[in-house]
Parts: C-alpha cells; structure tokens; sequence
C-alpha cells in the first residue's frame, strides 16, 4: 500500500458509485435522444443497461449479498439476447431500406 | 487507494460516454463503449464482484461488442451527417434529463446513509461480513434460489438464436 498524503480520502462510500451509474444512466439517454443512427442509438441503450447494472452490484455490496450479482448477471444474458436479435433487425432494416437514418425509416410499409 | 482506484476509473467511465454519444462515426462510439465497459469491470471488482467483473469482460466486452462491431463494418456505416429536424427534442431533452438526474442524486444523498465506505476485496469473507460475490457464492444462489429463471433464460436465448436466424437469412425463392 503506498503512503498517501494527508487530506486523500481512503476510500469513497456507496453512494458514490450509485450517483456516477444515474451519470451513466443520463449519458445513455441523452444519445438515445439526440443521435440519429441506429447502431449508436442500440450502443446507447447497452449503455443504459451497465448504468442499471453498477447500481445492482453496489446494492449488493450495501445489503451484502449475491442476489444483486445474481440480477446483473441475468440482465447480461438479456442485453445478449437482446443484441442478437436487434443487429439481425437492424440488418434487415437496412436490406430492405438502405439507409441507417432512424428519421429515414419512419413508416411500416415500404 | 481504493478512492483513488474509484475516482481514476469513474472519470474513465464518463470520459468515455460522453466521447460515445458525441463521436459522428459508429466505430469510434463502440470503441467508447468498449472502454465503459472495460472500466466498469473494476469498478465491479472494487464492489466485491469477483464473478460478475469477469463475466462483464467476457460477454460485454467480448461478445456483445463484436458481434456490433461486426454488424457495423457489414453495413459499412459511414459517419452521420449532421440534420437538426427535432428543434422541440433539442429543448425538452437536455433539461429533462438534468432534471432526472439531480433527483436521483438528490434521492441517493437524502435516502442511503453515506458512512458506509467500499473496502475492497469484499468476496473473502472478514469479521463480521459474509462473502458474497465470489464464483462460489453467486452459483451457489443460482443454482438453488434462482434456479426457475435460469432454467427460463436458457429457453429465452433459445429463442433469440431462431429469430436472429429467421431475421437475418437470405430470401431463397
């Protein structure tokens, strides 16, 4: 352990690491808001679904306990399922469209 | 040292959100997203989540961002051009989410105490505190307490795996 010099925290509360997953939490939504391309718009959502997830695990540091290890756990199998099946949508969307402009796509019907 | 470890990463981890949402080209945000993810993995290890800051690295990390960035060079996705069609999004959004973001901070700091500080290495068990975040730990809950949505995730990719096929094959007429 290196000697700190006086004044340094040793270590930071739980609360800490709950404020920076709302940061996350906020960063996510803001692109899912304002950019217009449908890959970073999915990026966004899988950023969202970490910030979710560094609030399960800090729960279960504070309740010590695995369930939240557990949660976060099966929100990862989710957010894979969720990927595969997304990409394969978004790959479908662009054979039949051409474009990944989510303004571009903006009827059911071709 | 563990606030220093805490505050290298947490700055890493907004450092490279933001640069996701704000990067113009779809390669350069996964890239972004490779580094949240990678700096939340220590942060996971600084909770005590032995089990699940490898499980981040291996399927965030690993799988579920090349099978983007797979998707993204087979469609060639070029940079975004720049179009501001939504002037009502531009003004409601960025305040509403500062507004949802100073109350969840403000729920945080009045709810939950903030004397309890994070000791690292909490998956061996010490005086007073019991294990919990070891591989040993979260299977054995998986196996016994959460053995039904183990069970159900199982089905759950199972169905994933036919839709993406049946999505993403090519018409044979």
């Amino acid at each position: 352990m290196l000697p700190l010099p006086p004044g340094v925290p040793t270590a930071v509360p739980v609360t800490y690491y709950l404020i920076l997953s709302a940061i996350l939490f906020v960063i996510g939504g803001a692109g899912f808001l304002y950019r217009k391309n449908i890959i970073t718009v999915f990026m966004s959502i899988e950023l969202m679904l970490n910030a979710v997830n560094l609030s399960f695990v800090a729960f279960a540091y504070k309740f010590n306990k695995a369930d939240g290890h557990i949660y976060s756990f099966f929100v990862m199998v989710v957010a894979a399922a969720e990927a595969a099946v997304g990409l394969a949508i978004i790959l479908t969307v662009f054979k039949n469209r051409q474009t990944l402009e989510i303004d571009d796509v903006d009827s059911m019907k071709l | 040292m563990d606030a220093i470890l805490f505050f290298l990463f947490a700055t890493l981890t907004v450092i490279c959100a933001i640069n996701m949402v704000l990067q113009r080209h779809p390669i350069s945000s996964a890239l972004s997203l490779i580094g949240v993810m990678g700096s939340l993995a220590v942060l996971y290890l600084l909770l005590g989540g032995e089990f699940i800051a490898m499980a981040q690295l291996i399927v965030y990390s690993g799988a579920i961002m090349v099978l983007f960035l797979f998707v993204i060079m087979l469609l060639n996705s070029g940079a975004e051009p720049k179009r501001n069609r939504h002037k009502i999004l531009l003004f409601l959004g960025a305040p509403l989410l500062v507004i949802l973001l100073g109350l969840v901070g403000y729920f945080i700091q009045t709810q939950i105490p903030a004397n309890e500080m994070v000791k690292f290495g909490s998956w061996e068990s010490g005086p007073g505190k019991p294990a919990f975040g070891s591989p040993q730990n979260v299977g054995m809950s998986l196996f016994t307490s959460y053995l039904l949505p183990f069970e159900i995730t199982s089905v759950l990719i199972l169905i994933a795996i036919l839709g993406a096929i049946v999505l993403a094959r090519k018409e044979i007429d």
